[in-house]
C-alpha cells in the first residue's frame, strides 16, 4: 500500500517536471534557468561537488578541490550553500595536528541530483518531440 | 578533464535548450568517473585465492614431475579466475557501478595485457621446458597486472603488485626449489593480506 502511494506520489512529480519542462520549452524566454530547476545545484562547481560525492562514501576537502580544479575560496562558497540546503553534511576532525574537513551527501542531496537528472533528460526528451 | 568554467557556445550564439541539458548529464557523468575509486578489487575474494594458492603450493611442491607441477598451478589459475570474476562483479554490483564502464573498464583494460602476456610467455617456455622461470614470469606478470590496473583503483592495489613483482625478481634469481615458497608467499600471503585490507577498508 505504501509501496504504491510512493509509487504514485514518484509519477506525478515526473508529470510535474515534465509539465514544467515542456513549459519551457513552449516558452524559450524562460531559457536560461529551464522549468523550475533546482537553482541550488545548476551552479556548475556545486552540480561537481554533489555528483562527486554521489559515488563516494565522503571526500575531503583537498579531494574535492584536486577533483573540480577550483580554489579554496570557491569550493569552500559553494559547499556552505549546499549545506545550507541540507544537500550536504560536513565533519569537522584533526587528523594529528591537522584539521580535515570531510563532506558526506545527505539523502536529500542525493533526491535532489536524481531530481536535476531527471530533469535533464526529460528537457532534452521534449526538445526533441518538438 | 573536467571543466568547471560555464558551457559556452564558440559562435557566441544561442545554445540551444537540450544541448545545454546534455552538456550538464555530460558534466555529472564525467564528474562521477573521475571522483569514483574503483573498488571491486574484491577482497574476500583475494582472500579466498589466496587460501587455494597456499593450498595449491602445498600439492605442486610434492610433484615431481614438471608436466604435473605445471598442472596443479593452471588449475589453481582456474579456480582463481572462478573466484574472482564473480566477486569483482558481485562487489561492483553493490557499488552500482559495472566491471566495463568509467573506472572498471579502464580497470579491466589495464589488467587483461600483462595476463594475455602471461598465458603466452608460459605456453613458449613449456614449449622450451623452461620450467625454472615461470614462478618468476607469473608473479612479475600478475604483480605487473594489478599495478597496471590498481592505477585506477584504492592506493593500497598497486601496492599489492609491487610486492608481487618483488617476490617475481626474487624468484627469477633464485634456485627452482623456491619457486613454490615464492608463489605461495605472493599468490597466497601477500594476496590473503592485501585482501583482507581491502575487504575491511574498501566494501568486501
Amino acid at each position: 500500500m505504501a509501496r504504491s502511494s510512493t509509487a504514485h506520489q514518484e509519477r506525478s512529480q515526473r508529470s510535474r517536471d515534465r509539465e514544467a519542462v515542456l513549459e519551457t520549452v513552449r516558452n524559450p524566454a524562460h531559457e536560461r534557468v529551464p522549468g523550475d530547476v533546482d537553482r541550488v545545484i545548476h551552479e556548475r562547481i556545486r552540480l561537481g561537488i554533489v555528483s562527486a560525492l554521489a559515488v563516494n562514501r565522503a571526500l575531503s576537502f583537498p579531494e574535492l578541490k584536486a577533483l573540480l580544479k577550483t580554489s579554496d575560496g570557491n569550493l569552500s562558497v559553494h559547499a556552505r550553500r549546499l549545506e545550507e540546503a541540507e544537500y550536504l553534511s560536513c565533519t569537522k576532525t584533526f587528523d594529528g595536528r591537522q584539521p580535515k574537513t570531510e563532506y558526506k551527501l545527505t539523502a536529500a542531496g542525493r533526491r535532489a541530483l536524481e531530481r536535476y537528472l531527471n530533469h535533464m533528460e526529460a528537457l532534452i526528451r521534449a526538445t526533441r518531440e518538438r | 578533464m573536467l571543466s568547471s568554467g560555464p558551457l559556452r557556445s564558440a559562435s557566441r550564439g544561442p545554445i540551444p535548450i537540450d544541448a545545454r541539458a546534455a552538456d550538464h548529464l555530460r558534466y555529472i557523468r564525467e564528474t562521477m568517473e573521475n571522483a569514483a575509486e574503483f573498488t571491486a578489487v574484491p577482497g574476500w575474494g583475494g582472500v579466498a585465492m589466496g587460501v587455494t594458492a597456499l593450498a595449491a603450493a602445498f600439492f605442486a611442491a610434492r610433484q615431481t614431475a614438471p608436466r604435473a607441477w605445471l598442472t596443479v598451478w593452471l588449475m589453481e589459475a582456474f579456480v582463481a579466475v572462478a573466484i574472482a570474476a564473480p566477486a569483482a562483479r558481485t562487489k561492483a554490483h553493490r557499488a552500482n557501478a559495472s566491471l566495463f564502464s568509467g573506472p572498471g573498464r579502464k580497470f579491466v583494460l589495464s589488467f587483461a595485457p600483462p595476463i594475455v602476456v602471461g598465458g603466452m610467455l608460459t605456453f613458449a617456455l613449456y614449449r622450451a621446458g623452461a620450467f625454472a622461470v615461470l614462478p618468476g614470469v607469473w608473479l612479475l606478470l600478475y604483480g605487473t597486472a594489478i599495478v597496471t590496473g590498481g592505477a585506477f583503483s584504492v592506493r593500497i592495489v598497486p601496492v599489492m603488485g609491487l610486492c608481487l613483482m618483488l617476490l617475481g625478481a626474487i624468484a627469477l634469481f633464485t634456485p627452482r626449489m623456491w619457486g613454490d615458497i615464492l608463489m605461495a608467499a605472493g599468490f597466497g600471503i601477500v594476496q590473503i593480506g592485501f585482501g583482507w585490507w581491502i575487504a575491511k577498508h574498501h566494501g568486501g
